[in-house]
């Protein structure tokens, strides 16, 4: 860590000494959440966030592949991360690091395991279905990139167009089936830095903190959950953030279905 | 959570496929110092899992920019035999799966070992999985506790894991691979037996807010046998003079 950063760590934790923290927030408030849809007209479904000053582009291609053997009648998906060299000075070029492969897995466990993408509908014909790839782009890192992530992919998924399939090919210029979507997974991440638990942190406080967790979940289920980093939780704090997480659904699905309107 | 189709029946009778209650583990051994060059290793069977973990260190930083001039770092490979499972020929070395196995068990570590009482120095942990039968990063991360006790590393606690899950209405303990495949949620924790915090927590599939709860009791209650076994295990090595 620079000099710089352990300055700033201290800060943190002065400040929540005092139960404040750097930009006025309550403890469990997220920052500002703006989603834009559509901005990238060649990807079959597209969603830019931003979380604070944390930004998230994420892409959404379709392609017809082969299904995989164990499921031949429904479509695939896929999620991957890149946490460019462009988006933090922390951040460097090279095969994706165990940071990256960690939140791709935790956003892809949330949308997968909530059954969120109709896979059955994805079925083409004998032999060909569509392989959903949900790309996640980092352009601006300022901490919480699990809900900045899974806030991204939901919103582009959720303006996602099927190409029409003529003699088996895809027809892009025919781009007007959207998605079929089963369910809105919302992610909601904690940190622990000393001995307050806060939601939402930015890069200060995630310098500060050591421990993490992340817990998605659709409207009536927890469906995915990661605990990151060294600190522990007690089973009375998991309890409490979980209650927390159904909370703020409703802030979050509110940004995500404005965005996607 | 596997494909729905094809999916096997996993309660019968009101037991599970192996005959289990849904809060019985699965018969399990762990054995301490079984390699001479490692400083620590355990080797852990349970149920069918074949697990081998090793310690190496505290030793030199490399490379050497990754030195941390007032604690020791840890390192930790989790990676599965390629003869490992029933069905497939895995590719040799770490997936994305195994990736973030070994970055989470890290953390679990980095937790209690007393990384200030080594600085400058670097610790490894191996964990290979010669047979995987579900359930093989918390049979892991039960071995890698035991073998980091057997290299004298100082440690705040003893780790151990388990999963837990649900299985139709049922919450469940330490799934075998069917279960593990086919069941509706699956929860492998760590937890630190002395304070009770939460080191390691995944959770996918679907669990309504008090099956949670009842999931996190059960891994909880698991730990007396578990953390007994492991310091049986140690007392093996060292007879009770050494009061582990």
């Amino acid at each position: 860590m620079e000099a710089i950063d352990v300055v700033k760590t201290n800060y943190v934790k002065e400040l929540l000494a005092k139960k404040a923290r750097e930009d006025m927030r309550q403890f469990m408030d997220f920052r500002k959440i703006g989603i834009v849809t559509g901005l990238m007209h060649n990807a079959e479904g597209s969603a830019q966030v931003d979380l604070g000053n944390t930004r998230v582009l994420c892409g959404v291609k379709l392609i017809v592949e082969e299904p995989m053997k164990d499921t031949p009648n429904q479509g695939n998906m896929m999620v991957a991360a890149e946490l460019l060299p462009l988006a933090s000075a922390d951040y460097e070029t090279g095969p994706p690091s165990p940071e990256a492969i960690e939140l791709a897995r935790v956003v892809d466990r949330g949308i997968r395991a909530a059954n969120s993408i109709d896979l059955k509908s994805l079925f083409i014909e004998e032999g060909k279905v569509w392989s959903v790839f949900i790309d996640l782009y980092v352009l601006n890192y300022d901490g919480n990139l699990f809900d900045a992530c899974t806030l991204a992919a939901m919103a582009a998924l959720m303006t996602t167009k099927v190409p029409k399939v003529e003699d088996g090919e895809a027809n892009r210029e025919d781009r007007t089936q959207p998605l079929k979507l089963d369910s809105i997974v919302t992610s909601t991440t904690f940190g622990k830095v000393g001995g307050s638990i806060l939601l939402d942190l930015d890069r200060n406080e995630e310098n500060a903190s050591d421990g993490r967790i992340t817990i998605a979940i659709d409207d009536a289920n927890i469906r995915a959950m990661q605990k990151g980093l060294r600190g522990g939780f007690t089973k009375d704090e998991v309890e409490m953030l979980l209650d927390i997480a159904f909370q703020k659904r409703a802030e979050l699905k509110r940004a995500l279905d404005q965005a996607a309107r | 959570m596997g494909s729905s189709e094809n999916k096997p029946e996993l309660v019968i009778n009101g037991k599970r496929t192996d005959g289990r209650d849904f809060d019985e583990m699965r018969p399990f051994s762990i054995k301490a110092n079984v390699l001479k060059n490692a400083d620590g290793s355990c080797y852990v069977e349970w149920g069918n899992n074949r697990i081998l973990a090793a310690v190496y260190g505290p030793k030199e930083v490399m490379p050497r920019h990754m030195m941390e001039p007032d604690r020791a770092i840890i390192k930790c490979r989790y990676a599965m035999a390629p003869f490992s499972s029933l069905s497939d020929h895995g590719r040799t070395g770490p997936n994305r799966r195994a990736i973030e196995i070994s970055k989470v068990i890290k953390e679990v570590f980095e937790n209690v070992v007393v990384l200030r009482e080594y600085p400058a120095s670097e610790i490894d942990i191996f964990i290979e999985v010669l047979q995987g039968d579900g359930g093989t990063r918390a049979a892991g991360i039960t071995a890698a506790a035991v073998a980091l006790a057997n290299a004298g590393i100082q440690m705040r606690d003893l780790p151990y894991a388990i999963s837990v899950g649900r299985i139709g209405e049922h919450i469940a303990i330490d799934f075998n691979m069917i279960e593990d495949n086919y069941s509706d949620s699956d929860m492998p924790m760590a937890i630190a037996p002395r304070n009770g915090e939460i080191l390691l927590l995944q959770m996918d599939g679907g669990l309504d807010r008090a099956q949670v709860s009842k999931a996190l009791q059960m891994a909880i209650d698991a730990g007396k046998v578990i953390s007994k076994a492991q310091s049986d295990a140690l007392r093996e090595v060292y007879g009770n003079a050494a009061g582990v």
